[in-house]
């Protein structure tokens, strides 16, 4: 039995795999961390005292778990907003598929680059 | 006060015939007594005393054959199962379903979609052949539950129509054809799960889908194709990965 010619296999599954373990942690930690980092840190309210001090921020992002959180976080989080908004446009017609897998996935790629960096710069 | 039975609805119906038309063109109907029809009812009545030459297919009246698939005023639905009284006041448009080639009116090719159902083996493929004496293959209820809503796909394309991806890309294999696929990837009686999958591993597969969802939207049987085209974007994610730790 004949059907349609089969294509390449895509390489689609490395940034929908990371798009939906993206969106897992951000509906699992999205919230709290807008309310801890948006409204009780800055209005000072049911939190430890010193609990996002720089020194503790700092010691945070230098253990390296805490590294690995930060991370997984952030790169995952970008990775997943890509995606979304990849498709997005892709179904807007917005413009040609590359370039804007450039200005979607390209920045996630920079921002997950940026923060091993930084993560690295910081020390240990 | 006027009798409702008499109420005369207006139809706009988009005409082609290829060859002969330069391009599609709309011709208006008046249909009397047409308030409790269906549009394809409404459709048998012009072609029996209006226009004979009106084309479109049809079957069984009742959502089960999945032939009289149209858009209605823009929508894609089956003829059979809308009916006028439910349509907002004023003309009906009547148009062939979105993303397909016109054969005539409101006939359109089918012929892509058909080879698309058959390159995913929409059959069931045993693990070990049985032979007659041997009895039939067991199922339990929870097993017959794990497919059987995507068994219930009636072919009817609406899907096809509604889906933008398969209107950019009709190479895409689509909600419907990925509907049956897991039909039979979900069986408990079949085999076939990754000589299937290897069909869908392209951006001309399960890839191209951009999770907009409109499929399930329109479906008249409520399939929930897009819910097949995840969890087998799943599927061929983890194949991505783990095909290399694949005894073949």
């Amino acid at each position: 039995m004949t059907g349609p010619a089969r294509d390449n296999r895509s390489i689609s599954p490395i940034f929908w795999l990371l798009f939906g373990a993206g969106g897992m942690l951000s509906a699992l930690f999205g919230p709290g961390l807008i309310l801890i980092t948006g409204f009780f840190a800055p209005l000072g309210v049911g939190l430890p005292e010193n609990f996002l001090s720089y020194d503790h921020a700092l010691a945070f992002a230098q253990n390296p778990v805490g590294k690995l959180a930060v991370l997984v976080v952030v790169a995952l989080f970008f990775w997943h907003g890509a995606e979304r908004l990849f498709l997005t446009l892709k179904d807007m017609k917005a413009g040609p598929s590359l370039l804007l897998k450039l200005c979607t996935y390209g920045v996630a790629a920079v921002v997950t680059a940026a923060v091993i960096a930084l993560l690295l710069a910081i020390g240990f | 006060m006027p009798d409702p039975a008499k109420k005369t609805i207006e139809l706009r119906i988009l005409r082609y015939q290829p060859g002969v038309d330069a391009a599609p063109s709309f011709g208006t109907f008046e249909v009397a007594g047409a308030e409790n029809m269906s549009v394809l009812e409404a459709l048998q009545t012009i072609k029996d005393t209006l226009d004979g030459s009106l084309s479109f297919r049809w079957s069984c009246r009742m959502a089960v054959c999945g032939s009289c698939g149209m858009m209605i005023n823009g929508e894609p639905k089956l003829a059979c199962s809308t009916f006028l009284r439910d349509l907002p006041p004023g003309p009906v448009t009547v148009e062939p379903l979105n993303n397909f080639p016109i054969e005539r009116d409101l006939v359109i090719s089918v012929g892509g979609f058909v080879k698309k159902i058959e390159s995913i083996y929409p059959y069931i493929m045993p693990k070990e052949p049985k032979t007659v004496e041997q009895g039939p293959y067991r199922q339990t209820p929870a097993q017959l539950a794990a497919y059987e809503s995507f068994s219930d796909c009636i072919n009817c394309m609406l899907c096809y129509a509604a889906c933008p991806q398969f209107g950019e890309n009709p190479d895409f294999i689509g909600p419907g054809a990925m509907a049956l696929l897991q039909r039979y990837n979900g069986d408990s009686r079949d085999a076939g799960r990754q000589k299937r999958l290897d069909t869908i591993h392209g951006e001309n597969g399960v890839w191209s889908c951009t999770a907009v969802g409109i499929c399930s939207e329109v479906c008249p049987k409520s399939v929930d194709p897009a819910n097949a085209v995840n969890q087998n974007k799943t599927n061929s994610a983890f194949d991505f990965f783990l095909r290399f730790l694949r005894k073949e």
